[in-house]
């Protein structure tokens, strides 16, 4: 008797976390799913092709943006200045054509050096000064939004702006840096950000390596990886496409607000953090991080549609981040 | 001075039980207040276990412990400290709050469970009392002073007058002159003395017999979870302490190795680390097994990382075939052919949530790598499968999660993922340590054929019995010094804990 009670209850565990197991693996493609199937049953419009391409234009800079986040967190570590990071590249390319007269493949190499040398500031204090991830790059999320404000000297920039001197300034966006946030554009880049960095992740000695690194980092010291040179790397490749994510922004909106970046960190973040799940990789990846991106854009996209507030947007969003870490950490536990 | 009363404390029948392994059997056990025991064995002897049965720690032992003839239940730490048993542990840090006051460490107990229905914190009455016990022991620490400021030996001093702050009739310190130097050895023993003489026995627990002949009224031998003798120390020399610690040595079967290159391939020349370390010389030579002997502490894993470039500040020259190399990084050992096999493995030998072939080929990915450092993942495949089948692990194949396999096999994975790259010298840190009987067997075989190939293997062990059975030629290592260069062939187990042990 107290055997049979004993198999019941090793298999009623048993099955208690296949099903864990198989939510935490499918769920967020499982959500997609439902979410579609939902907006789509309470919303007519919603499967217009018009609508789906409009859904992947919006999730395009916080998929690329949240890559970077994604491969902060290969490492085992966290970069929260990407949406600074991505403030200051909106607000040096859109001056750069508007006050400096710049051409576009210039303007594009100075806003990428400028993330380059913010990741290299990053790093440099988290791997030399060993503060941790978090807290520095919170501290340098501040510095970096400052900076990028001081140099826009609290205003925003735009095309025919008032300069000064009492004159309007006379530089143009270029037509060729216009495209690059149409569509079809915007979409294809991120599509192939996320395929390139999916490739490397996976498929390179690099990308294993700082799995490997984000895995047991003492343990990849001492199976003699440089372990601080992968970490460097992986914070300048997050600065790098956080900029890049503020060079397609700025040529979308064409100008550069304050703060521009700011609101995509938590989006980014929560994208990465979805995407660790899915299809069972447990680890940071870019397809995982699109599905995540995906997953916010159409929730996004939907409660727009159902006439849900903009204001009140934050708080499904949160609510999306704390359901992902959750997962995470219980997972974990 | 007035007479003191006698008062035992009295361990009886002790005997407890882990899965699968029977740790104490049977042990008597009997301490008196105002003199000081020690109690001594080798690794895995049982007076931890022992030690912590006394302070409440373990709760399912069986057996009884009596003081002055009256039946303790003793089932928690708590029930402990109110019978006035009280403990001073190695790691000091662990149990120090850095950033409170000295005055507030020494009475954390009273603040954490004496405030009642008080709110605020009496600072004056705090700082009087923290400094009346630290006067009883004459130690001069000044009271306000923050615990993160003070020294090792300043915060263990801290811990004693902690102890001595609750009612204390017994303390326990464990190891407590391990991370000490000479004259804070000396320091605490003053302490040690005048608690004796304000009638407080002191159980002693330490690796160093020299210095039990110094301080201990009594001594207690347990070897194998069982107890062997107890004597008055003044009886009993230290070379009899170490026969009775071994007791009939039982020697394993191994295979005699005809060793005979003497080519130098490397060689040490004083060595220095921040802590532990000094003055290291020594060499190895090529495809010999070089067995480095000492307890636990005397610093054989701090050896080890510094040899390997894993360990920061330290100092000497490290000459590799004849020629002086620098060794910053274990990312320079490693293009130096000198790989580690560390203590730790969970924590710095394997990535558990990865597959066992990742494991293996995260040591020399190049190797695995095409153009563009493009993995070739087919290859990865069959030299994990190789090294799988070579070292006989236990999976169900290369993609299994190193997580689910066992302790021994996840050792041979640490091994493994060495195999495959060039190195020369390979360095072991406690190989066997958590690992069963068979795969020990295995690891041996594994580190023989390494030497036969002719590779250095340099293994690290407080395991006498396995050093002799492997080694070629051993040094013994006792508080960050290089004690003595043996023969294994002319050598034997009580030698080499004599030397393990700070004989000379």
């Amino acid at each position: 008797m107290s055997i049979n009670n004993n198999v019941q209850t090793v298999n009623r565990e048993k099955s208690n976390f296949q099903v864990f197991d198989f939510l935490y693996k499918y769920g967020t493609l499982i959500t997609i799913v439902l979410l579609l199937i939902v907006f789509g049953t309470a919303e007519k419009n919603f499967f217009q092709p018009g609508n789906i391409v409009n859904i992947l234009r919006s999730i395009s800079i916080v998929t690329i943006i949240a890559i970077g986040v994604t491969i902060s967190l290969t490492v085992g570590g966290f970069d929260l200045s990407v949406g600074s990071t991505a403030s200051i590249a909106n607000a040096v390319i859109i001056s750069l054509f508007v006050w400096h007269k710049q051409g576009t493949f210039l303007a594009i190499i100075i806003a990428l050096l400028i993330a380059a040398v913010i990741g290299a500031i990053n790093s440099f204090l988290i791997v030399k000064i060993k503060i941790p991830d978090m807290l520095l790059t919170l501290a340098t999320m501040f510095i970096f939004q400052g900076v990028a404000l001081t140099y826009t000297k609290g205003a925003t920039i735009s095309q025919n702006m008032v300069m000064p001197d009492g004159n309007f300034s006379e530089g143009q966006l270029t037509e060729a840096f216009i495209k690059i946030g149409q569509v079809p554009w915007i979409i294809i880049i991120m599509m192939v950000i996320v395929i390139l960095v999916h490739v490397f992740l996976n498929k390179t000695k690099h990308g294993r390596y700082m799995y490997v690194i984000g895995g047991n980092k003492e343990a990849a010291r001492l199976s003699g990886i440089p372990v601080n040179k992968y970490k460097v790397f992986a914070y300048m490749l997050s600065a790098i496409f956080a900029a890049i994510g503020g060079i397609i922004l700025a040529s979308r909106v064409q100008t550069a607000e304050i703060n521009a970046g700011a609101p995509y960190l938590m989006d980014a973040v929560a994208a990465a953090y979805i995407g660790l799940s899915v299809g069972g990789a447990g680890k940071p990846n870019a397809f995982g991080t699109f599905a995540g991106s995906v997953l916010m854009g159409i929730l996004q996209n939907g409660l727009v549609m159902l006439s849900v507030p903009y204001y009140s947007m934050d708080i499904v969003k949160g609510v999306v981040l704390t359901f992902a870490l959750a997962l995470t950490y219980w997972k974990k536990k | 001075m007035v007479a003191k009363e006698k008062i035992l404390l009295q361990m009886k029948d002790i005997s407890i039980e882990f899965p699968g392994v029977k740790a104490l059997k049977v042990v008597n056990f009997t301490a008196e207040a105002g003199k000081a025991h020690a109690v001594v064995g080798a690794n895995g002897a049982g007076k931890s276990t022992l030690m912590k049965i006394l302070s409440g720690a373990y709760n399912h032992y069986t057996g009884q412990i009596f003081m002055k003839e009256e039946l303790m239940h003793i089932t928690s730490p708590k029930a402990a400290k109110e019978k006035g048993i009280q403990v001073v542990y190695q790691e000091v840090d662990t149990t120090i709050v850095p950033y409170l006051s000295v005055a507030e460490n020494i009475l954390l107990d009273e603040i954490a469970n004496g405030m009642e229905k008080k709110f605020f914190i009496n600072w004056k009455s705090i700082y009087k009392k923290a400094e009346e016990v630290l006067k009883v022991l004459n130690i001069n620490i000044p009271v306000k002073k923050l615990a993160e400021e003070l020294t090792l030996a300043e915060k263990q001093m801290v811990l004693i007058a902690r102890a001595i702050s609750n009612q204390c009739k017994f303390l326990i310190l464990d190891e407590p002159t391990a991370p000490l130097s000479n004259n804070e050895t000396e320091e605490l023993f003053k302490v040690v003395k005048d608690l004796k003489s304000k009638n407080v026995g002191i159980i002693f627990i330490s690796h160093r017999l020299p210095e039990l002949f110094e301080i201990c009224d009594e001594v207690t031998v347990l070897r194998d979870g069982e107890f062997v003798i107890s004597k008055e120390i003044k009886d009993i020399t230290q070379n009899k302490i170490v026969e009775y610690m071994l007791g009939k040595s039982f020697n394993q079967s191994f295979e005699k190795r005809n060793f005979v290159s003497k080519e130098n391939i490397l060689k040490i020349e004083n060595l220095r680390d921040k802590h532990k370390l000094k003055d290291i010389n020594f060499h190895a030579n090529k495809g010999e097994i070089l067995g480095i002997a000492g307890l636990v502490g005397a610093g054989k894993t701090e050896l080890c990382n510094a040899i390997f470039g894993a360990s920061e500040q330290v100092t000497g020259d490290v000459f590799l075939r004849g020629k002086n190399i620098k060794i910053k990084s274990p990312s320079d050992a490693v293009k130096n052919k000198i790989a580690l096999i560390p203590e730790e493995r969970r924590k710095e030998g394997i990535l558990t949530e990865e597959s066992i072939a990742v494991n293996i080929s995260s040591t020399d990915l190049n190797k695995f790598s095409k153009t563009l450092g493009f993995l070739n993942l087919k290859k990865e495949k069959e030299i994990s499968l190789e090294i799988i089948r070579k070292l006989q692990i236990k999976a169900t194949n290369v993609n299994q999660k190193v997580a689910l396999l066992s302790g021994g096999n996840q050792q041979k994975v640490v091994v493994g993922k060495w195999l495959h790259t060039d190195a020369e010298i390979l360095i072991f840190d406690e190989p066997t340590k958590g690992v069963d009987v068979g795969a020990k067997e295995d690891i041996f075989k594994l580190i023989r054929d390494l030497a036969d190939q002719g590779r250095t293997v340099i293994y690290a062990s407080c395991e006498m019995s396995e050093l002799l059975g492997i080694t070629d030629r051993i040094y013994t290592i006792y508080d960050g010094k290089i004690v003595k260069e043996l023969k294994t062939d002319e050598t034997n187990e009580e030698e080499l804990l004599f030397y393990s042990t700070g004989g000379h």
